[in-house]
């Protein structure tokens, strides 16, 4: 499961960052690293970007970067 | 000799609060050199030796922003005797990332640890001692917008830049990691020696496969060869990509030390307060209604309330001061002409720029009480689906609405985009969105032309206006703002209320800015005008200006405008004259024309127009080059001639495009 089709409310652990270059170095260099718990608190009024919490701050992306992130299988840590 | 100090954090930490709690009102504002952000000195209050810059506002030391190369190269380059980065203690586990980076610089380092009251006042705690411990420097515990602890923050800073001691080296890797990066510190030791970087943090750059760090050490074949080598290995044993290892390895050791200090039993008021507003401010169907909203509330408060009686008063400040100045003028009995340049060139034309200043800082006031609270982000949050599908992203929509006021203050707010791409797209295509200027010549031809469908024609030119943006946006995106758009990746800030005293400063400095325009460019800009229009070609001063040099040269590029369905100098004449200001094309009008009511003018302007080129000259009219106060700002902001003239040829260019086509096009239907 990629992080974009996390339900707003809902929270996961990274697994894989993926996606290149400048924008995925940014990714990693906010904080969104493999074994991060984010939560999904809620879609923007035109259904895109999304705004997530994590490491206690928050931080919004768009849903096509989001796809690239994928999130740890199985039962919640 | 005196000492230079450094100040750098994230965006969004209190970093101008501080820096104004540090230096008063003691500072300046240029440009870092070659680019176009903005670097803010001054001098630490009681210590006269000690120069402060304030850096941009960055998360990280990856030379992928303008403001991150900034702050890299003056760091490197201009070597300060000491860093303060302040740390935002509510979010520290992100803020700590960038100076883990900072430290590897081994620069002598100060942490302030802003926000210590909101920590506190939730019943969290940081361990302060302990965190200072592990980091090997020190930290003190602040709040720059309460001025609490900048004491204890100035001694701490003048003990550490006169120990010249950098941070103890660190550690925070282990492992395959560290084994690569030793090794490879090792290799390129001298390199690095050579080129003036740290051999720690080059290595590390090298790790992460950073091209300008790979470029300035000048490595031979051979040595870049076993670094791939090392790198390669290092991956397939961690079994990860040299990107994510290194951050991950920071994040893993900022984890480790916060376990050990920070106490975070729940999240500060401000966090729970700022998700109780944004239920409302970014809701789901209310967000984008509220927003349109609020800036319809600073627009009317700007424009109408506060604005216009300001304007009113400062028009008559400068009348009443032009009028003093023409009678002492006439006492002393100098001649005509030099009564005409004072008067009818200077007085008026810079008066009347300078007319605009009250809703520039009025404007200014209210954007930066929108900036500094928060709710700027949420915008760009907002907006940026509408604005990604012409290649710009959210933060673009406030400097575009902007510009149905005035495009001066528009262009000037592009300085709130991280990118240089986006901003200079934005600069380009802001003019677009009809200023408020432009009313009177709208309302001069739809009197004369449309006076039963003056609202129609209204919106129609706005809603033109903006589709030609869309357009050009598509049009651009795909040609010369290729490059890859900046990733948008932005922090929601928790809302807070703005520092007065930063408020203050921005406007004063807005001021400033325009002031000085007005009496550069304007200035002469102006007096060419008034040169063009006083003159005939034999340097006589002429009575009339429709025997002046504006008007000959008027006459001349006249034909130009065939295609368009006018062919007058009156009207050529009176577009030359809108580039000094929008208003001045309907007084030029007025001027060449000998019409003294408006109602004489709508019968003057039936001879020079029909109703189809009316509307095409009026197409024209919202999309050529701003007036000259809109292009020094352009100029300005864009930090060359060469691109601003472009910019504005490549407005104009469309201009007659598109208002051809309206006239070709018009006629076909209408089989005139």
């Amino acid at each position: 499961m990629t992080l974009d089709q996390l339900p707003p409310g809902q929270s996961g652990v990274l697994d894989i960052v993926g996606g290149e270059g400048a924008l995925r170095r940014r990714l990693l260099d906010m904080g969104l690293t493999p074994g991060t718990r984010v939560t999904v608190r809620k879609v923007a009024p035109m259904g895109d970007p999304i705004e997530l919490f994590l490491r206690g701050y928050v931080l919004t992306i768009r849903k096509d970067d989001a796809a690239n992130i994928t999130l740890k299988k199985g039962p919640e840590r | 000799m005196g000492y230079l100090i450094a100040l750098a954090g994230n965006q969004n930490c209190g970093k101008t609060t501080l820096f104004n709690a540090l230096t008063g009102s003691n500072q300046h504002v240029g440009n870092f050199p070659g680019v176009t952000v903005e670097k803010k000195e001054g001098k630490i209050l009681k210590q006269k030796d000690m120069s402060l810059v304030d850096l941009p506002g960055i998360y990280s030391l990856s030379p992928y922003t303008s403001e991150e190369v900034v702050t890299r190269d003056f760091i490197l380059k201009e070597h300060p005797d000491a860093i303060i980065n302040i740390v935002d203690a509510t979010n520290i586990e992100r803020n700590l990332y960038l100076s883990l980076q900072l430290m590897e610089l081994n620069i002598p380092m100060v942490i302030a640890l802003n926000m210590m009251d909101e920590v506190r006042a939730s019943g969290n705690s940081i361990d302060v001692a302990k965190l200072s411990a592990h980091l090997s420097i020190p930290v003190i515990p602040i709040s720059a917008s309460k001025k609490e602890g900048i004491s204890d923050l100035t001694a701490a800073v003048v003990k550490t830049v006169k120990s010249k001691t950098p941070p103890v080296k660190l550690d925070f890797c282990t492992g395959e990691l560290h084994r690569t990066i030793h090794s490879i510190a090792h290799i390129i030791e001298d390199h690095a020696q050579a080129a003036g970087y740290p051999p720690r943090f080059a290595a590390t750059k090298m790790v992460e496969g950073d091209e300008p760090m790979k470029n300035a050490l000048k490595l031979t074949d051979e040595e870049l060869h076993i670094i791939d080598h090392l790198v390669h290995d290092m991956e397939n044993a961690l079994g990860t990509d040299r990107e994510a290892a290194l951050a991950d390895m920071r994040y893993n050791y900022i984890e480790k030390i916060c376990s050990d200090c920070v106490f975070k039993h729940q999240e500060t008021r401000e966090q729970v307060r700022s998700e109780k507003i944004d239920r409302i401010l970014t809701h789901k169907y209310l967000g984008i209604p509220i927003f349109l909203l609020i800036m319809l509330l600073v627009f009317w408060l700007t424009f109408t309330v506060l604005g216009a009686p300001l304007q009113e008063l400062m028009d008559r400040g400068i009348n009443a001061l032009s009028d003093v100045v023409s009678g002492f003028m006439e006492q002393a009995g100098v001649s005509t002409w030099l009564h005409s340049l004072v008067i009818d060139g200077i007085f008026a034309g810079v008066g009347s720029v300078l007319s605009f200043l009250p809703i520039i800082v009025l404007l200014f006031f209210f954007l930066s009480l929108l900036e500094d609270s928060g709710y700027m982000a949420r915008v760009a949050f907002v907006m940026d689906k509408l604005l990604r599908k012409i290649g710009l992203s959210g933060r673009s929509f406030v400097p575009m609405l902007i510009g149905f006021g005035c495009s001066v203050p528009a262009i000037m707010a592009t300085r709130t985009l991280s990118s240089d791409r986006d901003r200079k797209m934005t600069i380009v295509l802001t003019p677009f969105m009809s200023c408020s200027a432009k009313l009177p010549i709208y309302g001069m031809i739809t009197m004369a032309f449309f006076p039963h469908h003056a609202g129609l024609v209204m919106i129609s030119l706005y809603v033109l206006g903006m589709v030609v943006a869309v357009l050009s946006g598509l049009l651009l995106k795909s040609t010369v703002f290729r490059g890859n758009p900046v990733p948008f990746v932005m922090e929601l800030p928790a809302y807070r209320l703005p520092a007065p005293t930063s408020v203050l400063l921005h406007m004063w400095e807005k001021a400033k800015d325009f002031i000085r325009k007005a009496f550069t460019v304007i200035f002469i800009g102006t007096i060419v005008i008034w040169f063009l229009q006083s003159f005939d070609w034999s340097l006589n001063n002429v009575a009339n200006s429709d025997a002046s040099i504006l008007a000959s040269i008027g006459r001349f590029i006249a034909p130009i405008f065939i295609p368009l369905g006018f062919n007058d100098w009156r009207a050529s004449t009176a577009l030359l004259s809108g580039i000094t200001a929008k208003e001045s094309v309907k007084s030029t009008f007025a001027v060449l024309t000998g019409a003294t009511s408006d109602a004489a003018l709508s019968s003057v302007l039936n001879t020079i127009f029909s109703p189809l080129s009316a509307i095409s000259f009026l197409t024209f009219t919202i999309l050529y080059m701003p007036c000259i106060a809109a292009f020094a700002a352009t100029r300005r902001e864009l930090g060359s001639m060469r691109a601003a003239l472009a910019t504005v040829l490549y407005q104009t260019g469309v201009a007659y495009l598109v208002g051809m086509l309206v006239y070709q096009i018009g006629r076909l239907v209408v089989g005139g």
